[in-house]
């Protein structure tokens, strides 16, 4: 398809074909809340192709220097974009060798910049971010959209999680959860977005953040139950002529 | 210094291994009226001796608030000095705006270095004919930096640049191991000896004296002219009498050390 140079007009600075239009393979929720130590952070390990649940082991949560950690839904290729420019980033600030290093709300604050750049050229990151960390003891959790919106907040999720799974923390998050009492509260969580949300599969990570570092859980499962009693004979009430 | 046939241009080494126009711009520094700089854990003082060209004309500024955890004293051009300290701004607020934190003094002063060392090595350009003393608070605490016309960057406990600072110096060497551990009070009047120091009999006031001051909790901000008078007042007042003054509880070592210069300030009553 030819591509008329002046016919592009102010909508884009490249060709359309090199533009985010739609996202192609996604990842679902990230919920993250503060407790005592730290930061906890859960996200599946879906990558969906559409209504396909094609990917099984995406890992959507990643370190981010000594002490950020960073989740994101939406654009699996975009994620791993961004994963690209913080390494540079970190880089960078690595190789100063002085006694500064760059903690959350640097990392955060980058973020933003870079997102709401990229939407005012019309080719967003198609994503939404969850970073997490600690330096000095001081806790930090924010969010930044693919339009470049930013805040900060005690506890936060993105996509369905914000339907599904704040008002849960809005009632049962208080501030210096234990680690028990936080990894519990996100279970909670993302078992009613596994339940309830079609494009969550039943694989995930929990990832915590304190001045020590950054741990991974390794993937696992939440127990289910489907032994509803309307789900034993589902036809019962469907019988009939018309 | 004598002229030599190796001394034209910035890029032409001497036989020595010497770039001669870089050290005449550091000669340039030497020759603008005296800046000095001191730290404890905690504060950065920055003094200078504000020299007119007339009784008629105001003073020139030297010394600039980059941000508000970063401050700079200059000696030597002035003109060259206000572009870097506009340079200087400029990265503080860039850095500030992506990142929403300040810019980690340390990492400034490497860029004001490296922009120097480029003027070394053009044919073009010429060096820099302005020192900066750069104060500063980070991460990892105060820091007092010296930046060089050469490109080369210093770290100082206390630091004294421009003409007649060596007297500065020589007493700022005495005392620089307490200062670690000094109050802003007692740096602030360690910073105000020094400043006298530098001045031939002429009286110390606060007419021809700047100080600066940026510290943990505390903004880079200049003091207003009352408030250095009252602080001149309040130590040369004790410097005076024999037996010493009520002024604060650890100021009595201070008292003898700081009674030698006086003797030899009284010898010398020359007035510029």
């Amino acid at each position: 398809m030819e591509q008329k140079p002046f016919s592009r007009g102010l909508l884009s600075s490249e060709a359309d074909s090199q533009r985010t239009l739609y996202p192609y393979v996604t990842g679902t929720s990230v919920v993250a809340l503060k407790y005592k130590d730290g930061i906890l952070m859960a996200a599946d390990m879906g990558g969906s192709y559409g209504s396909t649940l094609r990917y099984k082991t995406v890992e959507r949560m990643k370190s981010i220097g000594k002490h950020s950690l960073l989740g994101a839904s939406g654009e699996l290729s975009d994620f791993q974009e961004i994963l690209r420019y913080l390494d540079e980033l970190i880089l960078y600030d690595n190789m100063w060798d002085d006694g500064n290093s760059l903690g959350p709300k640097e990392v955060h604050s980058y973020l933003t910049r870079v997102m709401y750049n990229r939407r005012n050229k019309f080719n967003p990151l198609w994503n939404s971010l969850v970073l997490g960390g600690v330096k000095n003891g001081q806790k930090y959790l924010g969010m930044v959209s693919m339009i470049g919106v930013n805040f900060e907040d005690d506890h936060v999720a993105t996509g369905f999680g914000n339907h599904l799974a704040r008002p849960i923390l809005r009632e049962e998050w208080h501030e210096n959860l234990s680690f028990e009492d936080g990894v519990k509260l996100l279970e909670k969580c993302m078992r009613v977005l596994l339940y309830r949300d079609r494009s969550a599969v039943n694989k995930l990570q929990i990832a915590k953040i304190t001045d020590e570092g950054v741990t991974v859980s390794q993937p696992y499962s939440l127990k289910t139950f489907w032994g509803f009693s309307a789900f034993s004979n589902p036809t019962a009430g469907a019988e009939g002529s018309w | 210094m004598f002229r030599n046939q190796y001394d034209t241009d910035v890029t032409t080494w001497s036989p020595a291994g010497r770039l001669f126009q870089v050290e005449y711009a550091m000669e340039a520094v030497k020759q603008g009226s005296a800046a000095i700089g001191l730290r404890s854990k905690t504060h950065v003082i920055l003094a200078c001796v504000n020299k007119a060209s007339s009784e008629l004309s105001s003073h020139q500024k030297k010394i600039f608030k980059v941000d508000d955890h970063i401050g700079v004293a200059i000696a030597g051009l002035t003109a060259d000095g206000r572009v870097l300290s506009r340079y200087m701004r400029n990265e503080c607020i860039n850095y500030n705006f992506t990142y929403e934190s300040p810019l980690p003094v340390g990492r400034l002063v490497v860029q004001l270095a490296d922009k120097a060392q480029v003027c070394t090595q053009r044919s073009w350009k010429r060096p820099y004919g302005v020192g900066l003393l750069v104060a500063g608070l980070d991460e990892s605490g105060a820091h007092l930096y010296y930046n060089c016309p050469s490109g080369n960057y210093f770290e100082y406990q206390a630091f004294a640049i421009g003409s007649r600072s060596q007297a500065a110096k020589t007493y700022l060497e005495r005392r620089f191991e307490n200062f670690m551990g000094s109050s802003r009070e007692d740096l602030i009047k360690d910073a105000l000896i020094s400043v006298r120091e530098t001045l031939q009999g002429e009286k110390l006031k606060s007419s021809i004296c700047t100080v600066a001051v940026v510290g943990v909790g505390e903004a880079f901000h200049i003091l207003d002219q009352e408030t250095v008078q009252q602080l001149i007042d309040s130590f040369e007042l004790v410097r005076e009498d024999e037996p010493p003054a009520p002024e604060a509880g650890d100021a009595v070592a201070d008292q003898s050390e700081a009674s030698a210069p006086v003797a030899e300030e009284g010898a010398a009553p020359m007035d510029i």
